[in-house]
């Protein structure tokens, strides 16, 4: 315990402690210290002692003298040593011993802001005098940690720098993990973890400062990794029967497991948030060192910290850097083929064999679903957009050569470029059909496809062809289409597939067909627009039977009968 | 073993390119070297440039507003006034050239030098007088928040795809007055008709498309130019660019996409290329014939602008500013919020 080194009698303060912890940027801590100050909260600031002697002139004379203000030994403190909780610990004892109206001490560091008069925050705690305000999470429960080392905080050895030798680190750990080695939390201690940054009751501090068996407890916290969040965390379990878990000050922390800076346009999302202190600060953010410093008009109804609308601003970035955007690729987000399940943006309707067996499918689908439909969009001659527009959404060309150059962005890049508006295509073999696009629709689960099998032999028959000129053609067709059938019948699709062969269409094509434009289009007017008419299909059957013949092997039309 | 061989290869290519830069630096010659007035910390910018005077005041401006400290340029034998203009520019230091700009890699080595020299230590932004680096939060924050956090993320680069803007109507039709924001004409761009794939040797993202592929290379995808950039970097002596902007060695700086599904940070290169003053400057290229492949681009712009005029079709989008980009995919502000 520190002795008192003014003679004169304890300086009149107000019942609200600060205790900064401040190791950069001390320009912006002096201005905060005097905020405070100037609000009659006496101020006890530790300084790291990193600090150049230079540095630390400056922010002293910045401050200059106060009554209220101390500097407090000083430690060298490494991130994730014991040294934070070591100066934490000799600020918090001046601060309870040089002055003594203090009822509450918060905690903040160099890079904290008040985002509320100090009147308020004192005012807010008179009302709930004995409540310590500290996040103290047990660490059986909660994943309250962003990666790296939870409960082991606890149990393992961590005599390396995890700084300077993150190696050492690392494989210190992976080896008491190995070969269990663990060491014993001195019991009745319930580790606990949470936010560094509290805000406690002078009865609790002192309780957790003159603990009996203090010294044996802080010896195993030297040992521990991180105990800035979890000392006190745990101490104040023996000692309060007040706690509100949770902390006065808003942090909010990224996927590595650091604060999330604030910015001058997080100015109205912090003011709305009711919080009583932020962290941590861009040290360039002057706008909201302007406006929170500038003495803000204190409020007459006491209003609770409200911080869910900023905590709901933050999850959603964290979500997008985890997450990304769903069929989105681009410049900053290029997932590989197994990491994904939705390989697009939306869901999408593929058909096969359709425009060919009924007359003018697409309008008629257009109609029905109340939508724009495609014609083959990977046509050999250029992609056919609905209407024959040249370019479409997202100033994508109609060009094949551009198309071709990468079927799978072409198609991606479509249905982005489309959201809210489902798209639906043509696709048989005498496209631009390859072994890439066929397994990239295969395995996106937004991809509805739907097989006529052996449609393509329609146009060919109803056309003013020589058989023997087409029987290479049609073969070539064949052999394109049962690649792609095989592709879509493999275990490692995840589309909406269904495939017929020809013959097993024509038993029921009014199901078939409803069903699989109701599956894509819940809503669609089914039952007002006639279903659109087959094309005649005399003679098929002698046309089949020649081809065979000629030697066809006719894989998907042998059922064909009429 | 493989690897250790491709590692070593890959090596021996930023070494060359290393020593090729140090080499190259023989052809600069010093005009006015202002770089004592460097402070620590500062973002550095670099570029190399001809003939651009008209371009130049938005140009610096542009980039002072968004907190570049200082401006390392090379200027390649320009005869409009460039040079007396650049001269005159109290954060300007500025090497001038006559040597051939293909010669070095289309300035690549000349600028490869320069960081080496100036550049260690500092962020440094590597853009031409026509590229305008636009990132999220850019309308607020100024270019250090952005380094600031990238740093504190353990991030060394970041990348910023070009986007080509045009006018509607021929390009010719609305000249450009110099100072004047050259995206008051040149207002559009296409939104999503880009093609990526990813280069497994230096693991870059190689992104093509967006109007000039639309406008000039519809027969031709392969020769449209490459719109991937990484011009953002927190340089080191060790580090150098391969080809343009688009790749760099070590290739870990190319990492700069998440390959599991989430969206890394990245930005957008402006392109102010499409103004009336790409005409002449299509004409004067050609005849010099110091640009990549034969400049077979300006031939194609040579062409195409007089055939077409008009870059703008139904489906141009007009730029509003960065959350649209971030919006539309072309950009993204990953979790920095």
């Amino acid at each position: 315990m520190s002795t008192d080194p003014h003679p004169t009698p304890a300086p009149q303060s107000g019942p609200l402690g600060i205790v900064m912890l401040c190791h950069t940027a001390l320009h912006r801590a002096a201005q905060v210290a005097q905020f405070w100050l100037a609000a009659n909260c006496p101020v006890v600031i530790h300084v790291d002692r990193a600090v150049g002697a230079a540095q630390m002139d400056a922010f002293k004379q910045a401050l200059g003298p106060h009554p209220l203000l101390r500097f407090s030994t000083r430690f060298r403190c490494e991130w994730g040593t014991w040294p934070i909780v070591a100066a934490t610990q000799a600020a918090s004892e001046q601060m309870l011993n040089e002055f003594a109206q203090v009822e509450h001490v918060l905690l903040t560091s160099g890079s904290c802001i008040p985002l509320r008069p100090a009147d308020e925050l004192a005012e807010w705690l008179e009302q709930r005098r004995d409540v310590d305000f500290i996040e103290s999470v047990s660490i059986g429960h909660a994943p309250w940690i962003k990666g790296g080392l939870s409960e082991e905080r606890f149990t393992l050895y961590f005599p390396f720098s995890w700084k300077q030798r993150k190696w050492a680190f690392d494989l210190l750990v992976n080896i008491q993990r190995r070969f269990g080695i663990r060491r014993d939390v001195p019991r009745p201690l319930q580790p606990h973890m949470g936010s560094q940054w509290w805000c406690l009751s002078r009865k609790t501090l002192q309780g957790i400062l003159n603990h009996p068996k203090r010294a044996r407890y802080d010896r195993y916290f030297k040992g521990t990794w991180i105990p800035d969040e979890s000392y006190f965390q745990t101490m104040v379990r023996m000692v309060s029967d007040r706690i509100e878990s949770r902390s006065l000050t808003l942090v909010k922390f990224d996927r590595n497991g650091r604060p999330n800076l604030f910015y001058d346009d997080h100015l109205q999302l912090l003011r709305r948030s009711d919080c009583f202190v932020a962290r941590k600060l861009w040290p360039d953010a002057q706008g909201l060192y302007d406006f929170f410093l500038s003495g803000q008009i204190m409020r007459e109804t006491p209003i609770d910290p409200q911080p869910a609308k900023i905590d709901r601003y933050f999850e959603l970035a964290a979500k997008q850097r985890s997450d990304g955007r769903a069929g989105l690729y681009m410049q900053s987000r290029f997932p590989l083929d197994d990491s994904i399940n939705a390989k697009t943006a939306a869901p999408y309707s593929v058909f096969c064999g359709f425009q060919q067996l009924f007359r003018n499918f697409d309008f008629w689908l257009g109609n029905a679903a109340n939508c724009r439909v495609h014609g083959h969009l990977f046509a050999p001659e250029k992609a056919e957009f609905y209407g024959g527009a040249k370019v479409y959404h997202g100033a994508i060309s109609n060009s094949a050569a551009l198309r071709d150059y990468n079927q799978r962005m072409f198609l991606a890049n479509l249905i982005w470029a489309t959201r809210g508006e489902r798209q639906c295509f043509s696709y048989n073999s005498r496209d631009k059909m390859t072994p890439d696009l066929n397994w990239f629709m295969a395995t996106d689960r937004n991809a509805q496809i739907s097989v006529i099998s052996g449609c393509f032999i329609l146009p060919l028959f109803r056309g003013d062809y020589k058989v023997d000129d087409v029987l290479g053609h049609i073969g070539w067709l064949q052999r394109r289409e049962q690649e792609f059938i095989a592709i879509l019948q493999s275990k490692w699709t995840s589309a909406d597939i269904r495939v017929w062969t020809l013959a097993e269409f024509l038993q029921d094509p009014q199901r078939f067909l409803s069903e699989t434009v109701r599956a894509a289009f819940p809503d669609a007017q089914l039952a007002e627009n006639d279903l659109p008419q087959i094309g005649s299909l005399d003679g098929f059957e002698d046309y089949l039977t020649h081809l065979r013949n000629l030697g066809l092997p006719p894989v998907l039309l042998q059922d064909y009968k009429r | 073993m493989k690897a250790i061989r491709a590692q070593l290869r890959l090596r021996a290519q930023r070494q060359t390119k290393l020593m090729r830069a140090l080499r190259k630096s023989l052809e600069l010659k010093s005009r006015v070297n202002r770089t004592a007035d460097i402070r620590q910390g500062d973002i550095l910018a670099f570029t190399t440039l001809r003939n651009e005077l008209v371009r130049l005041p938005y140009f610096l401006d542009y980039y002072r507003a968004q907190g570049v400290g200082h401006f390392l340029m090379v200027d390649n034998a320009s005869d409009d006034g460039t040079t007396e203009y650049l001269e005159g520019q109290k954060d300007v230091s500025l090497w001038v050239t006559g040597a051939s700009y293909k010669q070095s890699c289309f300035g690549v080595d000349w600028l490869n030098h320069l960081q080496w020299r100036y550049g260690a230590g500092h962020w440094t932004l590597v853009v031409d007088v026509d590229e305008f680096l636009v990132y999220p939060f850019c309308d607020t924050r100024p270019l250090h928040a952005l380094t600031d956090w990238l740093e504190s993320q353990g991030r060394k680069s970041f990348s910023a795809m070009l986007l080509d803007m045009y006018p509607k109507g021929p390009v010719t039709a609305q000249p450009y007055c110099s100072g004047q924001n050259p995206f008051e004409i040149a207002r559009w761009f296409d939104a999503c008709n880009y093609s990526l794939k990813r280069n497994g040797k230096l693991q870059n993202l190689w992104i093509q498309g967006g109007v000039r592929a639309r406008a000039f290379h519809g027969a031709r995808p392969e020769q449209a130019p490459a719109l991937n950039q990484t011009p953002l970097v927190d340089w080191a002596r060790k580090y150098a660019y391969v080809s343009s902007t688009h790749m760099l060695l070590p290739r870990g700086l190319n990492k700069v996409y998440d390959d599991s599904g989430g969206e890394q940070a990245s930005g957008v290169l402006m392109h102010a290329k499409f103004l009336d003053t790409i005409v002449a400057k299509a004409r004067e290229e050609l005849a010099r014939g110091q640009h990549y492949a034969g400049s077979r681009e300006y031939a194609a712009y040579d062409r195409g602008l007089q055939d077409q005029g008009d870059l703008w079709c139904d489906f141009s989008t007009e730029y509003i500013n960065w959350r649209q980009l971030e919006i539309l995919g072309l950009m993204s502000k990953g979790d920095w919020a």
